[in-house]
């Protein structure tokens, strides 16, 4: 098993950063990974100004696939060989016929953005992004993606840019335990070219009615985006986030430091 | 899950004959029934060959109507131009179901053979004769708030779960097959479900190997009055407690042609024919409407539990068909809530 005590893999000005930052926290860091714990602190400890720049920082670290060793084929049965696109880059993989994509793209490739809720299709929490439709992960067979384009959490910033979404579920506040966000956001991303595309939802005034692309209120962005629960019940925030994104205009931040500031 | 051989169909007849060869082989669409019963223990087949590539996705104008894809999910279903223009009453029922994500996934004939969501189904600790033929019925006598009123026998009292299925049967849909050998049928919608009788484990007149390859929607004139209620316990991503789907054609101020079917109810999408009957030639008032509706569910027969579900769908019955003569339009019956204090 490799060493894990060079985890995460820290640039010299990351280190220096955070040393800074949370000198008490440095050691668990360095052989156990960022959490969202620490994530929270050092939201605390840098105020607004430096928030930004580091929350771009942190994000990207967060995001850093661990490293994860190949299994032995040995515990493969019915090993199906299967080659398709993840955030862009190919990857080739032998695997059982069992494993579902949500496995593959956690155990197999280190990406534990997607997460594992209820691994029956009742969550959301393991949505990504395949051929532009947002699709369940822990229901979908890997075997099925052949040739495929996946899109993960992992892989909507573009450098150290957030995605829109990303950076609404920020300022809006989005989420509490976070465990169900990637998931929302993947969910969120997709439903704006639904939008674009005029789909319709059960609460569609009229059906009938084929618009080129659709403006979406409060109801109809909740019932769209229903098929991913948050227990943390972080669902106006949700809302805001996505009307903001939606509706390429500023929304009203609800919340604030306890200072007054936001 | 257990071990299964995969393999992605390279041609229609390829795939049919594999999956005749093999009783315990199955097609695979989306996966997100098929899928989550494997996982669960439920369904345990030796073999998947996936379908979804096969080119049976098309929605396209027939002689006969209009025929859509075996293969084509419900989210390009529901959202067809000739489908929300013709037959608004299934875009309506696909996208009351499940979520995006599901919908997105889910293929047309995997939402036909998906089966029912009965609890004691899914847990293979417990009793159950549509899993396990011979070991009983857990819910006749046990949990079973959310099963039949309708149709049930004392061997399974399940019902089917799908909301598509319900605006189908409305519409007189047809299910286009084809087996081994190139054997092509049709199958009327209404003879596509069965009832559970001795045989609940048979959920409906699928031969094994037989492949959906379209559904045919019959031309109406009934897409200016048409309606999908669904009533669940929150008002999205949850199955039906109790759903009508409806129809009418109107000429003069006589109804010339109703649709209703029910889900939610029964072991299949249970058409009303008792309450068409009654109003057809008849005006549309909501009295007729009653009465009707009360005529039609006359004949339930709830369990220890399920009682509610009478008067529920009596007037769900009701609403459904109000929706329908106000344009079906959401929002007219629905004003953001499921509740049922109305009439
Ligand atoms: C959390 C959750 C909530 C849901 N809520 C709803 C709801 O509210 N309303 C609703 O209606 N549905 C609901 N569903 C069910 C969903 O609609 C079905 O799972 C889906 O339609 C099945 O389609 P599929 O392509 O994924 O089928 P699969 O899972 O791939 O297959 C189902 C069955 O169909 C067979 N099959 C597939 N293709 C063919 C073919 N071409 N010919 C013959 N047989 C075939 C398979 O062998 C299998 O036996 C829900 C599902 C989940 C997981
Ligand atoms: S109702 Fe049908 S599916 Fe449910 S336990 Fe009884 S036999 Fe099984």
């Amino acid at each position: 098993m490799e060493e894990r005590s060079t985890f995460p893999d820290l640039s010299e000005a990351e280190r220096k950063a955070l040393e800074e930052l949370m000198p008490d926290e440095m050691g668990e860091i360095i052989s156990s990974g960022i959490k969202r714990r620490h994530f929270l602190k050092l939201f605390a400890v840098t105020g607004t100004s430096l928030l930004a720049a580091n929350l771009l920082g942190i994000e990207q670290l967060m995001a850093r696939s661990v490293p994860i060793e190949e299994q032995p084929p040995v515990l493969i049965e019915n090993g199906i060989n299967v080659s398709f696109q993840v955030n862009g880059s190919t990857q080739k993989l032998t695997v059982d016929s069992r494993m579902t994509l949500l496995d593959t793209l956690r155990e197999r490739l280190g990406l534990t953005g997607s997460k594992k809720g209820c691994d029956h299709g009742q969550c959301g929490a393991c949505t990504v992004i395949v051929d532009d439709k947002r699709v369940l992960s822990c229901l979908t067979l890997a075997a099925t993606c052949e040739d495929k384009k996946v899109t993960t959490i992992e892989g909507l910033a573009i450098g150290n840019e957030l995605h829109p979404m990303q950076a609404s579920f920020i300022k809006h506040d989005g989420f509490q335990c976070g465990y169900c966000t990637p998931g929302q956001i993947c969910s969120a991303v997709a439903l704006m070219g639904e939008a674009k595309n005029g789909d319709a939802s059960y609460v569609t005034a009229n059906v009938r009615k084929k618009e080129k692309s659709v403006k979406l209120s409060n109801e109809e962005i909740r019932e769209r985006m229903s098929g991913n629960i948050c227990r943390c019940g972080a669902y106006p925030n949700i809302v805001n986030a996505i009307r903001e994104v939606h509706g390429d205009q500023a929304v009203a931040q609800v919340w604030q430091f306890a200072d007054g500031t936001i | 899950m257990r071990p299964f051989k995969y393999s992605n169909a390279s041609g229609p007849a390829a795939a049919i004959k594999a999956v005749t060869a093999n009783p315990t082989a199955r097609y695979l669409g989306g996966g997100t029934n098929l899928v989550d019963l494997m996982k669960e223990d439920v369904m345990r087949p030796s073999e998947l060959i996936e379908v979804t590539r096969l080119k049976f996705s098309a929605i396209e104008k027939k002689a006969n109507g209009l025929s859509i894809g075996g293969t084509a999910t419900n989210a390009v279903t529901a959202n067809h131009g000739l489908v929300r223009e013709n037959y608004p009453l299934l875009s309506m029922a696909i996208l009351a179901g499940a979520s995006a994500q599901i919908r997105n996934m889910a293929t047309n004939a995997g939402n036909l053979n998906q089966r029912t969501r009965c609890t004691y189904f899914y847990d293979v600790n417990m009793p159950c004769n549509k899993r396990e033929p011979g070991t009983g019925c857990g819910a006749l006598h046990g949990i079973n708030k959310n099963h039949a009123i309708l149709g049930w026998s004392e061997k399974c009292v399940a019902t089917y779960p799908s909301d598509m299925a319900v605006a189908l049967a409305a519409l007189n849909a047809v299910v286009h097959v084809e087996g081994a050998n190139g054997a092509k049928r049709s199958i009327p919608f209404a003879e596509f479900h069965r009832l559970p009788g001795n045989h609940p484990e048979i959920d409906n007149n699928l031969k094994h190997g037989e492949f959906i390859t379209s559904i045919e929607l019959p031309p109406n004139h009934l897409a200016d009055k048409s309606y999908y209620l669904k009533i669940r316990e929150r008002s999205s991503y949850a199955f039906a407690l109790v759903s009508v789907a409806a129809a009418l054609e109107i000429n003069g101020n006589k109804i010339k042609d109703v649709r209703i079917a029910l889900g939610g109810v029964a072991h299949k999408p249970w058409r009303a024919t008792i309450a068409e009957q009654l109003l057809m030639g008849k005006e549309a008032t909501e009295a007729n409407f009653k009465a009707a509706a009360l005529a039609e569910l006359k004949n339930a027969k709830p369990l220890g539990q399920n009682k509610y579900k009478v008067g529920l769908a009596a007037k769900a019955i009701v609403r459904a068909l109000e929706g329908a003569m106000q344009g079906g339009t959401y929002g007219a019956m629905e004003a953001g809530s499921t509740t049922t204090n109305q009439n």
